[in-house]
């Protein structure tokens, strides 16, 4: 799976555990973006992620990502 | 059936028309966020509005001791304690020189904040038990170690059940059977509890919130009353129309098993009081057939309240079920293997549940079990009695048809009612009655066996319970009255409310008679009643207008003095 693959998978993740269908998802695109990413629905999130992908992030990369795109090579890595 | 976090975040949004505002506190010592919001929005799709005050983490004692604090300022109805067994472990860790004492040590602790809870407010307490953490330090030896972890957990948690035996406020949310059915490592994820403090997985929160939503509205009088089966392929294998008596699968080989198993725990909700009925597509004769006859059959003709067979159509049979009881559509269970009748049931009957029952009988039973199905805020000795009071009402049902004359029947009953005060031997009956009438209820006020009590030793309060006995049965304690005095000329009815199964005998004029005579026996000038709506008490919206009282500002008035006693066919037992 490259990375445009991904980031599509991603959308539809992000529209249904942060409530709005209008985001838009890009590798820059960070927290500070989306009004409804916050702390509580960054693990929201995590846990969607995880089972769409069917991997498990360490604790320590939960949070460590800046942006999407980071989030993206983590993915990538497992 | 049960939703995901997500869906109820949706639902945490809203607040529905109509929905009753419970006002719930929330004391834990883990984040709570989430439990927060999956209770708000578990709420939201059973029609209540949750306002929640949830404390910050770790707050328990300080909100709890403080009587200033922002808890108490909250006035919550419900408090909800949830501690977490990651916690109890580092208090055990901490606890080093007093490990053998360490359950009893916390319960005690735990009693303490129960009683300055109740002594200050009229909150009800939900405290949750604490799903095991095998630490390992001791393997299995750990059992044979009084002072380890795991031998002080389960013993705390068994405490907890018994502190929770008699104190009627108390409550306790048992996630340590959600733990035994989904398993720990579905319940907790490490990773999302390293980073937010938080000990319930995402997927176990819509579980819990379900739990815990559902000790709160059985207390609040919602729960199931009624379970409705379906016979062939559900109640036994195989189809008794074709296939015959000798052959349907029930008993200890094979698939028999898996049906003898659900006719138990389905005997085992009737002895609780849960009404059985039956609604099969089948000729009556046939399908009563197993009942009378098969040696196997855990369940009998006498275990059944209302027993329908034939080719009609479900939704129209159970609407028949309905009438003859005369309890909501939503206090009714419907088990069928059928998806086909199950859908045409849901399409008709939105209120009766009707759950998904997988395909395979084997697995009927583990699949019932996830559903908490038959929660309930009460328990009492006679609830037993319940199956054969309703078989008695079909009978009256169908000697009523022969009597051309409803006054004339109702003297061929030689009905007797035993009016009493409330007592210890009332007290937990008049609670039940109080949380399971919805109908004929005027205020729907609940009372917990604590606040009975406290009805008891009030000098204000008058209580009256009824009592229905004729020549069919006794129906027991079937009508509860509260009066308050206000003053020395005023008394209020604070609470009326009967149990349907005896309406239209004249048991309300009877219960008037009554409560005028205990009024003036006690000074009293004028009688003051009240009607307040709920979604189900329509039935008693002209109720006092239909005894005579008259409208005065939104209350309504007797005159004691110039009340005539009502005729009745109802005689009062001489104790």
């Amino acid at each position: 799976m490259n990375n445009e693959e991904i980031l599509e998978k991603l959308l539809p993740i992000f529209h249904e555990e942060l409530d709005n269908e209008e985001i838009v998802l890009s590798r820059e695109t960070t927290a500070d973006d989306i009004e409804e990413w916050d702390s509580l629905s960054h693990i929201q999130l995590i846990v969607a992620v995880e089972k769409a992908f069917k991997i498990r992030f360490t604790s320590a990369e939960i949070q460590s990502w800046n942006d999407v795109g980071e989030m993206i090579d983590c993915i990538l890595s497992k | 059936m049960t939703k995901t976090f997500s869906q109820l975040k949706k639902s945490s949004k809203k607040i529905a028309e109509n929905s009753k505002t419970i006002k719930v506190a929330i004391l834990g010592d883990t984040a709570t966020q989430f439990l927060n919001v999956a209770l708000q929005g578990t709420a939201f799709d059973q029609g209540y509005h949750f306002e929640i005050y949830e404390a910050d983490f770790g707050q328990i004692s300080r909100q709890i001791m403080d009587p200033t604090s922002e808890f108490y300022d909250f006035e919550p109805e419900y408090t909800i304690v949830f501690e977490a067994s990651h916690k109890l472990l580092s208090y055990y860790y901490k606890s080093y020189n007093d490990q053998l004492n360490f359950a009893q040590n916390k319960i005690n602790y735990l009693e303490d904040l129960y009683h300055t809870i109740t002594q200050r407010t009229k909150s009800k307490v939900i405290f949750c038990n604490f799903p095991e953490i095998d630490s390992q330090i001791f393997g299995n030896f750990s059992q044979k170690v009084e002072a380890s972890f795991g031998f002080q957990q389960r013993k705390l948690n068994y405490l907890l059940a018994e502190l929770a035996l008699d104190k009627s406020n108390l409550f306790i949310a048992d996630l340590c059977a959600i733990q035994n059915k989904f398993g720990r490592d579905f319940m907790f994820s490490p990773n999302v509890y390293i980073n937010t403090e938080m000990v319930l997985s995402l997927d176990i929160l819509p579980v819990v919130a379900e739990n815990m939503v559902g000790i709160i509205s059985s207390i609040e009088g919602k729960f199931k009353k009624c379970l409705i089966l379906d016979l062939d392929n559900t109640t036994w294998g195989g189809i008794i129309g074709d296939d015959g008596l000798e052959k349907i699968q029930i008993g200890s080989l094979g698939i028999g098993k898996a049906f003898s198993e659900f006719q138990h725990w389905v005997k085992a909700l009737q002895r609780r009081g849960i009404i059985i009925a039956v609604c099969s597509k089948n000729d009556e004769d046939k399908a009563k057939e197993p009942f009378e006859k098969h040696p196997d059959m855990v369940l009998k003709l006498e275990d059944i309240s209302v027993f329908v067979a034939n080719w009609e159509n479900k939704a129209d049979n159970i609407r028949k079920i309905q009438s003859i009881l005369n309890i909501g559509f939503d206090s009714m269970v419907f088990v069928d293997d059928n998806p086909f009748e199950r859908n045409l049931v849901r399409e008709n009957l939105p209120e009766v549940c009707v759950p998904e029952l997988p395909e395979d009988p084997a697995n009927y039973l583990e699949y019932l079990y996830e559903l908490n199905l038959f929660e309930t805020a009460s328990f009492s000795e006679n609830d037993a009695e319940r199956t054969k009071q309703y078989q008695i009402e079909s009978q009256r049902a169908t000697a009523l048809e022969s009597f051309t004359n409803v006054e004339e029947f109702l003297k061929s009953l030689n009905m007797i009612s035993d009016v009493q005060e409330f007592n210890n031997f009332s007290k937990p009956r008049v609670s039940q009655l109080s949380q399971r009438s919805n109908q004929f209820n005027l205020r729907t006020v609940r009372y917990t066996e604590e606040e009975v009590n406290d009805l008891i030793q009030s000098d204000q309060h008058y209580t009256l319970s009824f009592t229905l006995e004729d020549k069919y049965g006794d129906n027991g304690l079937i009508c509860v009255i509260v009066l308050e005095g206000l003053d020395p000329e005023n008394i209020f009815i604070e609470s009326w409310f009967m149990s349907c199964r005896v309406l239209k005998r004249g048991m309300e004029e009877f219960t008037l008679n009554t409560i005028v005579e205990t009024a003036k026996k006690n000074g009293f000038k004028k009688l003051i009643g009240e009607y307040i709506e709920s979604p189900k008490n329509q039935m008693v919206q002209n109720h006092y207008e239909n005894l005579g009282f008259k409208p005065e500002n939104g209350k309504w008035i007797l005159e004691i003095a110039d009340y005539q006693p009502k005729e009745v066919n109802i005689k009062t037992k001489n104790n």
